[in-house]
């Protein structure tokens, strides 16, 4: 084995891994040098150089990428930074994140965007995906600089006003005109804010005994339902954040057979957890939006093995502890998702059988690049593409311990859970961020300009 | 301290009074309250929840057998002493009884605190502590149907059913057809080795 | 029972425990010497975040005839109200050696959240959570029912429960914690609800709820109920469009003179008028209802320490004994 040099070049080092089931199927070699793949077949030749890693029982998946993350730095570097949440990435299988724009400024401008851009490649953890605000300040009166985003050295594409809902609808019907220009996206964070002024939970029978204000499912369809039809009347993509409802399902099911270019995101915590936990008046549990009934949740997993929903994006918003340990309508809204997303996803999606570990890739890698349009991300298992690859192994078991995790984040509402799937291996640009299911080191060439985290 | 038995092993039971017993002891303790008070005037029996209120009844009714003039009922009270005891934070909780006075009131009369068993002597000094919050008696007397011995506090019975001796380790059960099931009257000692 | 955060996790036997021994403190209340040493040396925080001087007092009361110490801690002009957390008042109040913390608080489940944090050993008596519940308040209504149940049927109040019981709750619903305290107390004792209200000051899912549920008040009187508990209404829901204006909302909803008449009518001469208080006369409740015979308005008040009494005692007389030590048999 090779003594690990985190300054050597990427190129440097050469990984086989050995015996690894391709997307949960066939069982074959991969070579990874220089960041690329550059075979994939069985019994490979093992290069001299080349540091072997044994993969048996393992399965070799594209690098997930979160297209629905809150690094909170700038402004919140107590709740997050770029580095510990990429940190939280990489353990996580992420290869790649989508930075959300609500941090402290903002990133509505391109000054912002190209620091969080930069902040990213220097970490080297994964690739880092400035989101741009839609709204200046994210207030909802005034389009910020998309342009100026898009053609920065962030190279934003993804839009959106993210814990805030662009609901003035001329507003949302501008964004969604004025992002054709770049072929950018806007994400709709689907809310209806007078229907859910004080909301504290989803509104049902739970909301009712609990007396805690009620946060109407309408609220969010009655928006996802407005914006499709924006969407199909000026030709534009929206994308929809964190679907939380059977009937947000239904509606978008009905746009794409309509041909409205919309897709959509489930977080990992609406497909597993209800509002029965909020009996509790654990604010670990208060997230927006809020966790659904289990009807709900039979929905959005339906809705994703079917292709009505597109994608998983974690929404991981990790918040101090003093944002939890309080009463329920004080606290933050959020949970941490990074660390946790696979392990979900495999418990309710393929423990279940109703999704395979290519739908996996679809729907945490593949779908995610193209909405985002990371054209290095998300790629086919086959020599020549970029080596974002990760190692799962299905069968590990953990119990999640929020402590234990990389975030600074302890807003883990799967605490305590046991949950299948560990990710033991993540390489990124094709150095392993993540061995044996540990931190590795971050990609040698951060600190340089590369063209693999361009 | 482990008061239970050995496992396996039946609780050794053995009656130290039956029925009969119990009849003649309440009837002397009766003719003997009469004697001390010299007659039946200003007397109110104060019987301690549970078994004590049925003692202090029969006690009444053998009192007015002995004396016609006497009004059983309207010499009965019942003194609930659960909110002055000194191990409420030492115990299961209870649920409080209800405290009665008899409609002469207690200021100025001769009280008998009536109850089945006297042991460290704690339920009596909650009782004289009740007792106070009611009123001002005259004299409070003490009459009880068992006397096992082991006081904790300087107190003692002016009238006793029957003194028992036991060892710290045994438990002086009453049944009393009033408050027991079987119904039957009976005082029996378990845990003896 | 460790905590009494909510009715609706009260078992019928915990509530008729508390109905029970409220029963011996309502007897302690009409001595001369109006005081019992159950809880001497032990310390009782009333913790108010909400201004609510009747509840307050009540507690203070209760807790006062039951010789434990209290100390009053109003979150106005305290560190509360500079920004200091729950979580920090409660670990003072650990400090201090708070046996008992009542918590008015205006955020629901906040009592449930002091209780289950493990910031704090102290029992927590709910005293009143957001649109949670109101269980003392739950409690001294269905003692005051109680007591009138058993009069009607000639027996002792003690160990009975309101089986047979038709009440009538008319009012804010959605944002009433007494309104949920009540229906879970009085489901569990047996009785059978009513709720009337305009639909919007109705709960969303209501329909799931253990009661019947009507829009017409004259509608539910005529079912001849056996006691009607007015809500206390806040003017300013006028302004969220809950009700287009005090008069409609009055008018349809307001138990006035007319349906005080309308009792007799129709031959309803026990039936009692209750009032969780304080009341907005002419508004929820007309001044000559609220002061008829009818009305029980002043006896739940002091219902209400007599229940507060029982709560305490229950809550803070019960087996605290470091595990593992015996506790003798010296009850004999």
């Amino acid at each position: 084995m090779n003594t690990q040099n985190p300054n050597a070049p990427a190129a440097a080092v050469t990984y086989l891994i050995r015996n690894a089931s391709i997307l949960g199927r066939d069982t074959a070699d991969l070579l990874i040098r220089g960041g690329l793949i550059t075979a994939v077949g069985p019994a490979l030749d093992a290069p001299e150089d080349a540091k072997v890693i044994d993969a048996a029982g393992l399965i070799a998946l594209p690098g997930m990428v979160d297209l629905h993350t809150h690094l909170r730095e700038p402004g919140r570097e107590d709740a997050e930074t770029v580095e510990t949440g990429t940190r939280a990435a990489a353990l996580g299988g992420f290869t790649a994140v989508h930075a959300m724009a609500n941090s402290n400024p903002v990133a509505d401008t391109a000054g912002v965007v190209e620091q969080v851009h930069s902040l990213g490649r220097r970490s080297g953890w994964v690739d880092v995906r400035p989101v741009g605000a839609v709204t200046v300040g994210l207030e909802g009166e005034q389009l910020a600089e998309l342009g100026a985003m898009a053609d920065s050295r962030a190279r934003v594409r993804v839009f959106s006003d993210d814990g805030k809902c662009v609901s003035d609808p001329v507003l949302m019907r501008r964004a969604l005109e004025y992002v054709k220009a770049f072929d950018g996206v806007i994400a709709q964070h689907a809310q209806e804010p007078r229907l859910t002024e004080g909301a504290q939970m989803n509104e049902g029978d739970v909301s009712a005994v609990l007396g805690l204000a009620g946060w109407p499912a309408v609220a969010e369809e009655s928006i996802i339902a407005r914006d499709v039809l924006l969407a199909q009347h000026t030709g534009s993509r929206l994308h929809v954040c964190h679907v939380s409802t059977a009937g947000s399902v239904e509606i978008i099911r009905w746009a794409k057979e309509r041909g409205v270019r919309v897709t959509a995101e489930v977080t990992p915590h609406h497909l597993l957890l209800t509002d029965e936990l909020v009996r509790s008046y654990d604010p670990v549990y208060k997230v927006n939006p809020p966790l659904r009934t289990a009807a709900d949740v039979e929905a959005l997993r339906r809705g994703l093995a079917d292709g009505t929903i597109d994608i998983v994006g974690t929404d991981h918003a990790p918040h101090p502890s003093e944002h939890k340990e309080c009463e329920w309508a004080q606290a933050a809204m959020g949970m941490t998702g990074l660390e946790t997303a696979l392990s979900v996803v495999q418990h309710t999606m393929i423990d279940t059988g109703m999704m395979d570990w290519e739908g996996f890739a679809r729907v945490t890698s593949v779908t995610p690049a193209v909405i985002g349009a990371v054209e290095t991300q998300g790629r086919p298992l086959a020599a020549g593409e970029p080596a974002n690859v990760i190692l799962v192994n299905p069968s590990a078991r953990r119990t999640v311990d929020p402590n234990k995790m990389a975030s600074k984040g302890r807003n883990s509402p799967f605490a305590g859970l046991e949950l299948p799937g560990l990710v033991q291996a993540t390489f990124f640009a094709g150095h392993p961020t993540v061995l044996d299911a540990a931190l590795n080191t971050p990609h040698p060439v951060s600190t340089e300009e590369s063209a693999w985290i361009a | 301290m482990d008061l239970s038995n050995p496992p396996g092993a039946p609780a050794p039971a053995r009656t130290v009074l039956a029925s009969a017993d119990i009849d003649r002891a309440l009837t002397r303790i009766a003719h003997e309250i009469l004697e001390t008070n010299k007659g039946a005037a200003d007397l109110v029996l104060m019987g301690i929840p549970r078994r004590g209120y049925p003692l202090a009844r029969r006690l009444a009714d053998k009192i007015a057998a002995a004396d016609p003039s006497v009004d059983p009922a309207a010499i009965v009270g019942q003194l609930d002493v659960t909110m002055f005891r000194d191990d409420l934070a030492r115990q299961p909780t209870r649920t409080p009884h209800a405290t009665e006075v008899p409609l002469s009131g207690i200021d100025d009369k001769v009280v008998v605190l009536v109850d089945d068993v006297l042991y460290s002597g704690r339920t009596i000094r909650a009782a004289l502590d009740a007792l106070v919050d009611l009123g001002r008696p005259r004299v409070v007397r003490l009459a009880v149907l068992v006397d096992r011995g082991h006081r904790e506090l300087p107190i003692r019975a002016d009238h006793v059913g029957k003194n028992l001796p036991t060892a710290i380790v045994e438990k002086v059960r009453v049944h009393l057809r009033e408050t027991d099931l079987p119904a039957v009257d009976e005082v029996v000692i378990e845990g003896t080795l | 029972m460790r905590h009494l955060l909510s009715t609706r996790d009260l078992s019928r036997a915990d509530a008729l425990a508390i109905l029970d021994t409220a029963e011996q403190m309502a007897a302690v209340s009409q001595r001369e010497v109006k005081k019992l040493p159950a809880l001497r040396g032990r310390t009782v925080v009333n913790l108010f975040f909400e201004d609510s001087t009747r509840t307050r007092i009540s507690f203070e009361a209760a807790a006062k005839r039951l010789s434990a110490d209290v100390i009053n801690f109003s979150a106005k002009g305290s560190s509360v109200s500079k920004g200091e957390s729950l979580k920090d008042t409660a670990q003072t109040l650990e400090a201090i050696g708070a046996d008992a913390v009542v918590i008015r608080h205006g955020s629901s489940g906040a009592p449930a959240r002091l209780a289950g944090s493990g910031w704090i050993n102290a029992a927590v008596l709910n005293a009143g959570d957001g649109t949670h519940e109101h269980p003392t308040q739950a409690l001294l209504d269905a003692f005051t029912m109680r007591r009138h149940w058993a009069k009607l049927h000639g027996t002792a109040s003690t160990g009975t429960d309101l089986t047979g019981m038709h009440v009538v709750i008319v009012g804010d619903v959605l944002h009433s914690r007494v309104a949920r305290s009540d229906l879970w107390l009085l489901r569990t004792l047996g009785a059978t609800v009513t709720l009337v209200a305009p639909p919007t000051l109705l709960p969303f899912g209501v329909e799931s709820w253990p009661c019947e549920v009507s829009y017409d008040l004259d509608a539910a009187l005529e079912t001849g109920p056996d006691a009607v508990m007015m809500l206390r209404v806040q003017g300013e829901r006028m302004q969220s469009a809950f009700f287009p204006s005090v008069r409609e909302y009055s008018r349809r909803w307001g138990f006035d003179d007319v349906r005080l008449d309308r009792l007799d009518t129709l031959g309803l001469k026990d039936t009692i008028l209750l009032h969780p208080g304080p009341m907005n006369r002419g508004l929820e409740i007309s001044s000559r209802a609220a002061d008829s015979p009818r009305a029980t308005i002043l006896e739940q008040v002091s219902n209400g320490v007599s229940v507060r009494m029982a709560a305490l005692y229950l809550l803070l007389s019960g087996e605290n004994t470091p595990a593992g030590t015996a506790t003798l048999e010296n009850s004999q």
